[in-house]
């Protein structure tokens, strides 16, 4: 089939959705913009493996590390890559980039998912880090090399993997939020704080229930002063803080921008023709966690949402109607934290009760699952250090039928 | 299709296992095992192992 498919982001939802959209049997030509300068690569090691590298910084070569492997049906796709969308005609059906280009298209996917949210905090400029793309990940390794204290805000996974990670190069750090304990809001203060506990039995410091308010210093980071008025001593500084979504691009066309980009269950973005979202910026309704539309922000989404986005774009493409089988994603994250692996299933955080259905919280090491419920139906479970062999199991939970 | 998992990269997460059992399992030691070349029929299963695979290590090819 004919059409121009233009794919507006250039990570793993973009390069997923050109793939799926082949293997959907869209054959006309696709162009991915994408604003950073690099082909797609993978995030999650950011906070690991390139913090704890030994080699060079060369940009190259520890990009080739992260490069996805492009599916051989994408060879003949045009990437635009260092230019970003800035705006929008959904009707005219157009996108226009920075560098001045306006690019027509036939069919539009969404894909420009989220950017590190920062904190304006006052204080020095430089010093200050976040996590969320290679080059912010080179920027914190050669930071890290001169100095031997960090504070890492935010105790939820980027910044409790940052924190495992400065801790085993020999950083002292400490990690600070707001809430009671880690991962409150991800895991629940039962597994939060018994991950939290063991991260501090190893030797990485925690000072929650307290925010920032400000940093010291006078050319660079020196410390935080924390809102009970205490300093934290720091070198740098990583704001772990969540993220914010690249929709501006999207503006005046009428769309439900609140919180990502809504879109139907065939991730339909609702209110224009031609143009579906992919990935942790896409809303969508899941019935496996009842009917409201929620963004997921799992490295498991973009692969899921691009296939039944592309398949619905190529049917809208076409004129022909969609797969009736509703779109019912289970998705799934991991997390590495020290000498601890975490696998998940569902959506833990939707939770209102965790159970412990194995394993003693006190020896996470030793092997945990916990579950949890919302209003007494399954949406989530947790495997901390249990062997893959029982994955299976964990995962097919949420294929039971509802009674 | 051949299949080849660079097990410098594999960390055993064990989400090709689910994906495509028909060529991944992990054993009782938790560790990978792995057919080395699988019918064509089953390309979809193992193209959607090799995108599931959190540490991208398993490569596809012509047999």
């Amino acid at each position: 089939m004919a059409g121009h498919v233009v794919v507006v982001g250039a990570s793993l939802g973009g390069l997923r959705a050109a793939e799926q959209l082949r293997a959907a049997g869209h054959d006309g030509p696709i162009t991915i913009v994408g604003e950073e300068i690099h082909l797609p690569y993978n995030r999650p090691p950011l906070s690991k493996d390139v913090l704890a590298d030994a080699g060079d910084d060369d940009v190259e070569r520890l990009h080739a590390g992260l490069v996805f492997r492009r599916r051989a049906s994408i060879d003949d796709v045009e990437f635009l890559l260092g230019r970003r969308a800035v705006a929008s005609d959904l009707v005219a059906r157009t996108v226009s980039l920075d560098d001045g280009t306006t690019l027509a298209y036939d069919g539009l996917v969404v894909a420009t998912g989220l950017r590190a949210r920062r904190l304006p905090l006052p204080g020095p400029a430089a010093g200050r880090h976040v996590i969320r793309t290679l080059d912010d990940a080179l920027g914190l390794r050669s930071a890290i090399r001169t100095t031997a204290t960090a504070v890492v805000i935010g105790a939820g996974f980027v910044g409790c993997e940052t924190a495992a990670s400065l801790h085993r190069l020999g950083i002292r750090v400490t990690v600070v939020d707001p809430f009671p304990v880690a991962f409150e809001r991800a895991l629940g203060p039962l597994l939060g704080g018994a991950i939290q506990r063991h991260l501090e039995t190893a030797g990485v410091r925690f000072r929650t229930g307290t925010g920032v308010v400000s940093y010291t210093g006078s050319h660079a980071i020196s410390g935080v002063t924390l809102d009970d008025g205490t300093t934290v001593s720091a070198g740098l500084v990583v704001e772990a803080v969540g993220s914010a979504c690249n929709t501006e691009w999207l503006a005046g066309n009428g769309l439900d921008l609140s919180d990502g980009v809504l879109t139907d269950n065939d991730l339909r973005v609702l209110g224009v023709d031609r143009v579906v979202a992919v990935g942790d910026i896409a809303r969508f309704p899941n019935a496996l966690f009842g009917g409201d539309p929620r963004r997921v922000e799992h490295w498991s989404m973009p692969t899921d949402t691009a296939k039944r986005a592309a398949t619905t774009l190529v049917a809208d493409l076409a004129g022909a109607p969609v797969a009736a089988a509703p779109f019912a994603p289970i998705p799934s994250f991991w997390s590495d934290l020290l000498d601890l692996r975490l696998q998940a299933f569902g959506s833990p955080a939707l939770g209102d009760t965790a159970v412990v259905e194995s394993g003693d919280l006190d020896h996470l090491a030793d092997g945990v699952l916990v579950t949890y419920l919302r209003e007494g139906r399954l949406v989530g479970n947790v495997a901390v250090n249990l062997p893959p062999v029982r994955q299976r199991a964990l995962r097919d939970a949420f294929l039971l039928p509802v009674s | 299709m051949k299949i080849t998992v660079d097990l410098d990269k594999c960390q055993d997460h064990g989400q090709c296992a689910i994906a495509a059992p028909v060529a991944f399992r992990m054993n009782d030691e938790g560790n990978l095992e792995y057919e080395t070349t699988v019918e064509d029929s089953y390309l979809d299963e193992v193209e959607e192992a090799a995108d599931v695979c959190p540490v991208q290590a398993i490569l596809i090819g012509q047999a």
